[in-house]
């Protein structure tokens, strides 16, 4: 784990290139706190900020192929480099290292571009062929790890967060409009945007390849495909497919637990981090220690779970006990590392969950991430087919009854009172057709928060349409495949891949140099799950039921048939204590400074204040808007305007 | 004396433009816009406005008066509202 940083295009004056170089990295040095690296050539410049786990002695990098020609900086982790070393050897490669790096440029001598299709890993890559003088960027299936590029100044900047390109480019440094309805709207950006004007976002599973003539091909060499409806089924039985499932997970585990450095996991009480922890224990030699939250609000604690896990696997634990005050003042620092508005409190526990890991002597933790997207275990998945069910028979009032079996975790549910229920989740179903049906509700909801926006912000975007802009960024197919593989496409692109995975995972892991690991996000389990008849993961309301059937006998009982209860953390009570604002907040969100920014209403916003100041605001609408007003006046002050008062470098602590 | 249903529905709108709309400005809510339609309240907003009503007009709220048809108007709930008062 790491982080890159560097450009190509118009050559400069060495010395301040390299000034330039050490600035960018300089930023991220919370990324890579062991090491740094540094290769510079006339119009192209790599820098690599270094955070130790494989190949501890020589594995510093950039790391070039033995004739010098080909060099390259990359974030993350190739799980399956062992292998691919014995066969680049066995084809007459020589390895000077020991470290996974090194099998990336060997692979793009022989392979050229599609070197990429090769790995299996999670990772960020900047490869410079000085040869042909061609520049390669690419990253990871999934989008765990992040890659951002920016023109200015006749150069392609490129880095792992967004602050290294502002500190070599600084008139990229504004947010831009259409990035935050975007994120308002769905919970992200869209690839490729970013809500820094200028900035773009590699899209997962993409490579950009920039020739000696500064031509561009970006290509897409990877992403969630499923079969078209009605295809023939893949497997034979549901029994064969559990056994080839758990081989699978075995395979991924292992593979994960790769790292010269002790590995740790996250507990959080449900079945997928338990999972992972059992396949730990049950298949592999490594010891492993976990790490978990604890909320002193019993609405979000699952300590209970977690306590159960820790009792039945034997694992040498701990406990992160998370107040509301701690989450508020995590909150400035949180957004300094997600560099994009959130409208949910719940990466801030994490970022201190990543902290006592840090504290405990760790860097890598294994983590339960990506279940919810591959088996389908959101409540976004059955609500949709309860929608899609009820809609065949609008008239039917038993159907709609089947919402009540969701949410019954939430204080304020939405189905407690069905009349109103069926009103809410009613709603849309002229959408039904669309590939964006199962995520109207939700993105209702969160856009409430853009009746914020000053009348300023609303003329720069301009009349727009969230659905049908969605859809553009679509594949052409995905009306051909089932209902549910749409809705999973959907939530792995823009809840995922867009927040989940950077907000609340990259960016609040690497805050404290932690690297986390997702087993169920291999892409051979990926493309596995995606070939399953939906019936197999939602089995009638149950979720992830073939994953159930994988891990049995691994878990206890009750764990494997627990309902899915997300992870969440209280949202604006955080910010107020015994009715009276922290400072930041009081001061973010004054009148003044909420005019001077030009974001949003001054006038709304006290009104939302004063609400939530009294505690009256317990819908999620309210909540998310709070949020997400809160996070962009912060990023506006930490990374727009303390920016331009302060050296980059300080922006990195 | 029947309730004065137009300050009944004052009331009202004045609550829903400022909490849940966060706004002096009527012309965002027409007496007849559909609340749940327009995204104004979801299932937390209702209780929100029940809340109010409960404090406001000294009524209690029955859950089988809590029906989209009671709550989906400013001036469905200033007609539900009036109608409770003076059954009391």
């Amino acid at each position: 784990m790491c982080a890159i940083a560097g450009f190509v295009g118009v050559p400069g004056r060495t010395v301040e290139d390299r000034a330039t170089l050490e600035r960018m990295i300089g930023t991220l040095s919370h990324r890579g706190p062991d090491g740094r690296g540094f290769h510079l050539d006339a119009g192209i410049g790599l820098g690599h900020a270094r955070l130790s786990i494989i190949d501890l002695a020589t594995g510093d990098q950039p790391i070039f192929t033995p004739d010098g020609t080909v060099c390259t900086v990359f974030n993350g982790e190739i799980f399956n480099y062992v292998e691919l070393r014995e066969e680049l050897r066995r084809l007459g490669h020589r390895f000077h290292t020991a470290s996974d790096t090194e099998v990336i440029v060997h692979l793009y001598e022989r392979h050229g571009d599609r070197f990429v299709e090769h790995l299996n890993g999670q990772f960020a890559i900047a490869l410079w062929d000085s040869k042909r003088r061609r520049f390669v960027l690419a990253r990871d299936r999934a989008g765990i790890r992040p890659l951002y590029h920016a023109t200015a100044d006749g150069r392609l900047w490129f880095a792992s967060e967004i602050k290294a390109l502002l500190a070599a480019a600084p008139s990229l440094g504004a947010l831009d409009p259409r990035g935050l309805v975007e994120t308002f709207t769905f919970w992200g950006p869209v690839d490729p945007d970013s809500v820094f004007r200028g900035v773009e976002s590699l899209p997962p599973g993409h490579l950009l390849a920039i020739e000696a003539d500064g031509r561009r091909t970006l290509t897409r060499y990877w992403d969630w495909t499923f079969p078209e409806q009605g295809s023939a089924r893949p497997f034979d039985s549901i029994e064969d497919a559990t056994a080839e499932l758990r081989n699978l997970l075995v395979d991924a585990v292992r593979l994960q637990l790769r790292a010269d450095v002790p590995v740790g996991a996250y507990l959080s009480g449900g079945l997928d981090s338990s999972g992972i922890v059992a396949l730990i224990r049950g298949f592999t030699k490594t010891p492993v220690r976990t790490f978990s939250i604890a909320f002193e609000d019993a609405e979000f604690d699952e300590s209970a779970h977690q306590q159960a896990m820790v009792r039945h696997l034997g694992t040498d634990h701990t406990t992160v006990l998370c107040a509301k005050r701690d989450i508020g003042e995590a909150f400035p620092t949180l957004i300094r590392h997600t560099e994009a508005p959130v409208l949910r409190t719940a990466p801030a526990p994490l970022m201190l969950l990543s902290r006592a890991v840090r504290a405990a002597g760790y860097k890598v933790v294994l983590t339960g991430e990506g279940a919810d997207e591959v088996f389908a275990g959101y409540d976004l998945f059955k609500e949709a087919k309860v929608r899609r069910f009820w809609a065949r028979q609008p008239e039917s009032t038993w159907r709609p009854k089947l919402l009540g079996r969701l949410y019954g975790y939430l204080e304020h549910s939405p189905v407690e009172n069905a009349a109103f229920a069926r009103a809410f989740f009613g709603q849309g179903r002229e959408h039904i057709d669309r590939a964006i049906f199962a995520h109207v509700p939700r993105w209702t909801t969160s856009q409430r928060a853009l009746a914020f926006l000053s009348p300023e912000l609303k003329a720069a975007v301009g009349p727009w349409d969230p659905l049908a802009f969605y859809e553009a960024r679509l594949p052409q197919d995905i009306l051909r495949w089932t209902p549910l593989a749409r809705d999973q496409y959907v939530e792995a692109k823009s809840l995922m891949a867009a927040y989940l995975l950077s907000s609340q995972g990259d960016r609040v892991a690497m805050a404290n140099s932690i690297e986390g690991r997702f087993p169920y996000l291999d892409h051979r389990l990926i493309e596995f799950a995606n070939r399953l008849p939906p019936q197999w993961k939602i089995r009638g309301l149950t979720e992830k039921h073939i994953l159930r059937r994988a891990l049995h006998g691994l878990l206890p009982d009750d764990i494997v048939t627990r309902t899915k209860q997300p992870y969440r953390a209280p949202d604006a009570q955080s910010f107020f204590a015994g009715g009276e604002p922290l400072d930041f907040v009081a001061d973010l969100l004054s009148a003044g400074r909420v005019r001077a920014a030009g974001y949003f209403d001054a006038a709304a916003v006290s009104r939302l204040f004063e609400k939530c100041r009294a505690g009256r605001a317990t819908g999620f609408a309210d909540n998310q808007a709070f949020v997400g007003i809160l996070s962009t006046m912060l990023l506006d002050e930490l990374l727009v305007r303390r920016r331009e008062r302060q050296p980059a470098e300080s922006l990195s602590t | 004396m029947p309730s004065d249903l137009g300050h009944i529905r004052d009331k009202v709108r004045g609550y829903i433009l400022q909490n849940l709309l966060f706004t002096d400005d009527a012309s965002q809510l027409p007496d007849d816009v559909s609340l749940l339609e327009r995204g104004i309240i979801d299932s937390t907003g209702v209780l929100e406005i029940v809340m109010y009503l409960e404090e406001t007009f000294g009524i209690k709220v029955k859950d089988s008066d809590m029906l989209p048809e009671n709550f989906d108007r400013v001036d469905s709930i200033a007609r539900f509202v009036a109608r409770t008062v003076d059954a009391k």
